[in-house]
């Protein structure tokens, strides 16, 4: 807030963030990032949505040079990663998906000795220190170990803490997935306040309605980008109609709709059925109607717009489940559906959250 | 690794661990230069318990070289030799054995035992020969040898598993992963784990000092600041040890393990219970590349045998070339990436 705010985009350097070509990384016979192509605008919210081991961190870390691509190119901030990564340190910011700073410290030790470790002068990161601390709501904390702190009061020392030396490009790694829904909207709150001043900002989540506040979406899936675009745009140009379904027995009409080879998936949404169906389809509440008519099911459908979470069970093969994890979501997609074949693959057990 | 290491252990323990002490090295001081007196020395060699290094030309240069762990054993024949050889009520010549190693002493005294060289004509057999003096430790307490050895056991037990667990413990709890995404060099990392824990290392080394000296009474001969440096020295080396551990091993028991596999060999090796002279080649070749084996040597030199620092360059410059190149490991070895 009392920050200086810093130029947009320093003059001659390149007009994206971060730039990626056919970035891959293999660990063993694994791929965990398989060729991604990835340009990220400055002073933008660009986020990663997808599940757990789809990819999103080891990308992070590929970006922030942690880890050596296997193949690909990336250029951060007009820099070749990994080469260019030691000169780059002060201009990145980086938040780990884990907690990592010290447990055994107090907030104000923690803050002062990233100061340090960033080579900040000892009036400015007095200076920096004080501004985080207003900016996060740390001055209570201050001499609290950081062991103590709940988790919200952990992301906010965590994000002080990688925005103490100013860095032009934030590389945040899940950061909200132990913290309470309050903490969440503070946490964008801050985050958009960031963007606001210049700073450049690569998040990733498995929260629809977080990748939803991002100006700009990659929903990656076993390693690959399989949509990509403002979340608005996702929606708007989903490749399915999404029919809602009110039915007094909701159990029957999803067994009825799961018979249509139209029907590309349901997930149920408390009484109602969320119907994605292939687009090509003419009139498809009607349809619908049709075939709950037919199996003498009581229901009213109405043709609606696409949720992020219909975006992305779209993206990742309409809940086409590969194993067990059809079984581990009874209430979403069924499992034998057929789909059109999608690039991306088999879809991992922890996967989408019911809204 | 379950296989591979108690078999290359119990071979090599069990050869290196000796009791059957030979090959001393030992200097005389002969003041008779008669035939006799050279026959005698000849006769001590033949035993082979000890090693004859160039003579020295008088008392004093021979009290520097025990001083300075050059020689073990120091033959003095006297210039009235002749004379004591065909009187019967005094010794004819004297050994002087350094007290402050362990079992040296024993087996010096063996050495007490050999017969004058008998010639034509010469019917005359008499005991003893020799009068036996032990240095630095007279009243031959084990204690002596052992307590200020006993500092570097100590000291390497601890100072290994600090720094080895260090570097683990952030890699296990992530906080590395944020310390790798900073700015920060390797070699500062490296030299942060260390300054610390040198200084812990030396309020240690006071501690056991301080009950060495009072409950012990272990005699402090030598100067405090030479025995501090060294101390620091040993310290480093052994915390760079415990860092170059810390980047083969992927969790902290890991890390304990190897640091244990490090600490047995250093215990058995360094001549802290078992003297030098009695191992095989291979095994002084092991203990030659552990920090404890100079860290012995000079502290049992420095507190006991009042030897000054700078009689004690050779194992120094060991166990600096040691610290340098440990750490050099640890530094290229440690990269500032994930994979």
């Amino acid at each position: 807030m009392n920050a200086v705010p810093q130029a947009i985009a320093p003059a001659g350097e390149t007009e994206h963030a971060i730039r990626a070509r056919g970035l891959t990384r293999r660990f063993g016979h694994v791929t965990a990032v398989d060729g991604i192509d990835l340009d990220i605008p400055r002073a933008r919210i660009y986020g990663f949505l997808g599940p757990n081991g789809s990819g999103k961190s080891t990308s992070i870390r590929m970006l922030c040079g942690l880890l050596q691509p296997s193949a690909g190119t990336v250029n951060v901030l007009g820099h070749e990663m990994p080469r260019d990564a030691e000169p780059l340190r002060t201009r990145l910011g980086y938040m780990t998906q884990k907690f990592s700073l010290w447990d055994d410290l107090t907030v104000s030790e923690n803050l002062q000795f990233m100061g340090q470790v960033f080579g900040l002068p000892a009036q400015r990161r007095r200076a920096r220190v004080a501004v985080v601390v207003e900016e996060f709501d740390l001055a209570s904390l201050f001499k609290q170990r950081a062991g103590t702190l709940s988790g919200g009061q952990r992301q906010r020392l965590a994000l002080a803490a990688a925005t103490l030396h100013e860095p032009e490009l934030l590389l945040l790694d899940e950061p909200t997935s132990a913290v309470d829904p309050q903490s969440r909207r503070d946490f964008w709150e801050s985050l958009f306040d960031l963007v606001a001043r210049g700073v450049t900002i690569l998040v990733s989540t498995h929260y629809m309605d977080e990748a939803e506040r991002c100006h700009e979406l990659a929903i990656l899936a076993s390693g690959r980008i399989v949509a990509q675009g403002p979340p608005q745009q996702l929606m708007a140009e989903i490749p399915a109609a999404v029919v809602e379904v009110e039915a007094a027995d909701t159990v029957a009409a999803r067994r009825a709709l799961v018979m249509d080879a139209s029907v590309l998936s349901v997930a149920q949404l408390g009484t109602r059925l969320h119907v994605l169906i292939d687009p090509a389809t003419p009139e498809p509440e009607t349809r619908v109607l049709q075939r709950l008519r037919a199996a003498s099911v009581a229901a009213q459908s109405t043709l609606v717009r696409a949720s992020l979470e219909d975006v992305f069970v779209a993206a990742t093969g309409f809940g086409r489940a590969a194993g067990p994890a059809a079984g581990l979501r009874p209430s979403c997609c069924s499992g034998s559906l057929r789909s059109r074949p999608r690039k991306c693959g088999n879809w991992p057990a922890t996967g989408s959250r019911s809204a | 690794m379950i296989v591979g290491i108690p078999l290359m252990q119990i071979l090599l323990f069990g050869y290196a661990i000796n009791f059957d002490v030979r090959d001393l090295d030992a200097a005389v001081v002969d003041d008779a230069r008669t035939s006799h007196s050279r026959a005698l020395v000849a006769d001590l060699q033949a035993t082979g318990v000890i090693v004859l290094r160039p003579p020295s030309p008088g008392l004093s240069d021979l009290r520097r070289r025990m001083e300075s762990g050059e020689i073990s054993v120091g033959i003095v024949i006297p210039n009235d030799f002749e004379r004591r050889r065909l009187g019967n009520d005094r010794a004819v010549a004297q050994i002087l054995v350094n007290g402050s190693e362990p079992m040296i002493d024993a087996v010096a005294r063996g050495l007490a035992s050999v017969p004058l060289p008998v010639r034509a004509g010469d019917y005359r057999s008499r005991t003893p020969v020799f009068e036996v003096r032990t240095e630095y430790n007279p009243e031959r307490r084990t204690a002596v040898q052992i307590v200020p050895a006993l500092i570097g056991v100590i000291l390497n037990m601890t100072m290994v598993i600090f720094t080895a667990a260090a570097i683990v413990r952030e890699r296990e709890r992530g906080n590395l992963e944020l310390l790798i995404a900073t700015p920060i060099r390797s070699w500062e990392l490296m030299a942060g784990k260390l300054i610390p824990y040198v200084l812990i290392g030396l309020i240690q080394t006071t501690l056991i000092l301080t009950v060495g000296a009072r409950i012990f009474d272990v005699p402090i001969n030598g100067s405090l600041l030479d025995l501090y440096l060294a101390a620091a020295l040993f310290i480093a080396a052994t915390l760079t040890l415990g860092l170059v551990i810390s980047t083969f091993a992927r969790t902290q028991f890991q890390a304990f393990q190897l640091s244990f596999l490090t600490l047995l060999p250093s215990i058995l090796l360094s001549g802290f219970m078992f003297p030098f002279d009695g191992m095989p080649p291979l095994a002084r070749m092991i203990a030659q590349a552990l920090p404890l084996t100079h860290f012995v040597e000079m502290i049992r030199a420095i507190l006991l045998r009042g030897a000054p620092l700078a009689a004690m360059q050779v194992p120094a410059m060991k166990l600096g070339a040691f610290l340098v190149i440990a750490l050099a490991i640890a530094t290229l070895r440690f990269h500032k990436r994930l994979d």
